[in-house]
């Protein structure tokens, strides 16, 4: 089971703490948004992982091996994406990727199949064989993406992978995540979009200050810290236009239920009290109703009353 | 690298590829980005600039003006430039390479994966050797198509003792480039850094040390590689030369100025060459992507 483990995990810059003794273990399949504000030390604890800063004291676990011990080995099965990196402008995307396959040790048969697949992937087959020095970060960014699922490796790192992507890119690269998520990759994702987070993670760790202030699933994290600590909403997506009348005596008659609110002709936002047993019974209870639901989710809202109660009690 | 040779297979498939064959692929990619870059089409112009001037000065002025032997001419040509050749190729191709990585943000493209900071650095410093031995062996070829034109019965073996001691010096020249490559974050200050140094400080404190302190400068690298003209004279010169100048009462102070014998001259290149090597690799081992 793939996993990654920050244990004790500290970084000071002279007098400046980025990380103050992180203690954190994902391990599973699932997608984990990692959020904070600007300078909480998202960053600094994705760059330990990947060997580009060392730890003042603690160390990071990729799949229960010391990264700045054996760092080789420790990597072997991850793929990172860390900022924004820049590829050798003379390369073309093509060659790029084809140097990280062979650091990486991807067999010379597979090698052209999985560089053609991620340059696809990353809908970037008309740049393919031209020169990455004329990109845009957008592209190059597209690029870097490839680059770190290129291995298929068990685990992968992103920090803040739709940074300098267009709305179209944002959304392809959250549609990647989602078909990683099937593939039953770890995903460690560190995002200031917290609708992102909330439509790709399954579970959400926040920080600040360099501190873990909260590490569970989203539901209930939403649950716990939103609102008056018990509410939580949920987004809901059906198929056929909603009957705003029905559905709202339908709706409120579900136990746990606060409020019904119609978003637009086909999506509602609904309000509940009783934390994940609640939000199972709304669930249950719209498929029973038959109103072509298409999708559930706990609304970005909700993370985001999560993340500013949080955030604020830190300051 | 004591675990070099370890692989391990994926489920996917992979193999990582030994320390020493990732340092073998990152010099592949970095030649191939040489040989596409300004640079180096900039430094050909320069080692085929200097060789024109050369070709024409000779043609021109005639062979004698360099003397009246197959060693004079080699002297005459190569014992004056390819020192330059080398020192060019050195900041051209040394003098960013590991600042570079950090202020452009290669690195970040690089260091993430499964693949050891000296495997980054050795492999760099091998794709800058063999970039620079091109435009050192077109240097050589114009320089030999000359030599054989004017003196066609034989090349002096000095020269090739001379080739060889050039090579040293380019090697060492290199592990210094790298080193201050490696010292800074910022590629122009690395760069600037090399050039004063290499074109005009050791130079300088050569002139000051001989001016001031009378002591032979064996720790400089500009000193040791005086061996590449040096060979090129017949006699060798010889280690100390006193010249009493005249005073004002008839004698005056006496002078003493040093050449490096040839084992003193390569083991001041190679020990430069080792030193600068290893503090280099170690800076970039503990050189964080901040």
């Amino acid at each position: 089971m793939p996993s990654i483990e920050a244990v004790n995990l500290s970084k000071k810059y002279g007098s400046f703490t980025a990380l103050d003794s992180l203690n954190l273990k994902i391990e599973g399949a699932k997608c984990v948004g990692f959020l904070g504000p600007n300078g909480a030390g998202k960053t600094t604890t994705l760059k330990i992982f990947t060997d580009m800063i060392r730890p003042s004291a603690g160390h990071a676990m990729i799949n229960g091996i010391t990264v700045h011990e054996h760092k080789r080995k420790a990597l072997a099965h991850c793929g990172a994406l860390i900022e924004t990196p820049e590829i050798y402008p003379s390369l073309t995307p093509s060659e790029a990727l084809s140097m990280i396959a062979e650091l990486r040790g991807v067999p010379h048969s597979d090698r052209s199949r999985r560089i053609s697949e991620a340059i696809e992937e990353v809908k970037m087959e008309e740049w393919a064989d031209k020169k990455v020095g004329k990109f845009s970060k957008g592209m190059k960014q597209r690029i870097n993406i490839a680059a770190a699922l290129l291995s298929e490796p068990d685990i992968i790192l992103l920090d803040e992978p739709t940074t300098g992507l267009d709305p179209r890119g944002m959304s392809e690269v959250r549609e990647i995540v989602r078909s990683l998520k099937q593939k039953s990759r770890l995903i460690f994702m560190s995002s200031h979009l917290l609708n992102e987070v909330s439509d790709v993670c399954d579970e959400v760790a926040m920080i600040d200050h360099g501190k873990l202030l909260v590490y569970d699933t989203l539901a209930n994290v939403t649950s716990k810290f939103s609102g008056d600590g018990s509410d939580g909403s949920v987004e809901i997506g059906t198929l056929r236009p909603l009957d705003e009348e029905i559905l709202k005596s339908n709706v409120a008659s579900i136990p746990g239920v606060l409020s019904f609110e119609r978003i637009d002709v086909k999506n509602a936002r609904v309000r509940f009290s009783g934390g994940p047993e609640s939000q199972e019974r709304i669930l249950v209870a719209l498929v029973t109703m038959k109103i072509g639901l298409i999708s559930f989710r706990p609304s970005s809202s909700a993370l985001e009353d999560t993340y500013l109660n949080l955030i604020k009690d830190t300051l | 690298m004591s675990n070099s040779s370890q692989t391990e297979e994926s489920k996917e498939g992979n193999i990582l590829p030994s320390s020493v064959s990732q340092v073998g692929i990152v010099t592949k990619y970095e030649i191939s980005n040489y040989f596409r870059s300004r640079r180096f089409f900039i430094l050909l112009g320069i080692g085929l600039a200097i060789s024109a001037l050369l070709t024409f000065l000779i043609a021109h002025y005639g062979v004698s003006s360099f003397g009246t032997t197959s060693l004079d001419f080699y002297s005459g040509w190569w014992g004056r430039s390819a020192t330059f050749i080398v020192v060019f190729c050195a900041i051209f191709f040394g003098g960013d390479a590991i600042s570079g990585e950090f202020q452009n943000k290669t690195g970040y493209f690089l260091v993430g994966n499964p693949i050891r900071r000296s495997s980054i650095y050795i492999g760099k410093w091998f794709a800058a050797l063999a970039a620079s031995l091109i435009i050192l062996g077109v240097f050589t070829a114009i320089t030999l198509a000359n030599g054989l034109y004017y003196f066609p019965s034989s090349v002096p073996y000095q020269f090739e003792e001379s080739f060889v001691f050039t090579l040293v010096y380019l090697i060492s020249a290199l592990g210094l480039t790298f080193f201050f490559s490696s010292l800074f974050k910022s590629s122009s200050f690395s760069i600037l850094v090399t050039v004063i140094l290499l074109l005009f400080g050791f130079s300088l404190i050569e002139e000051l040390i001989f001016v001031f302190a009378h002591i032979e400068p064996w720790f400089l690298l500009s000193y040791g590689s005086e061996i590449v003209g040096d060979i090129l004279t017949n006699p060798y010169p010889q280690h100390t030369i006193q010249t009493t100048g005249f005073g004002p009462g008839g004698r005056g102070p006496t002078f003493t100025t040093y050449n490096p014998t040839i084992p003193e001259g390569l083991a001041i290149m190679l020990i430069y060459f080792t030193v600068t090597a290893v503090l280099g690799l170690v800076l970039f081992e503990r050189k964080e992507f901040t």
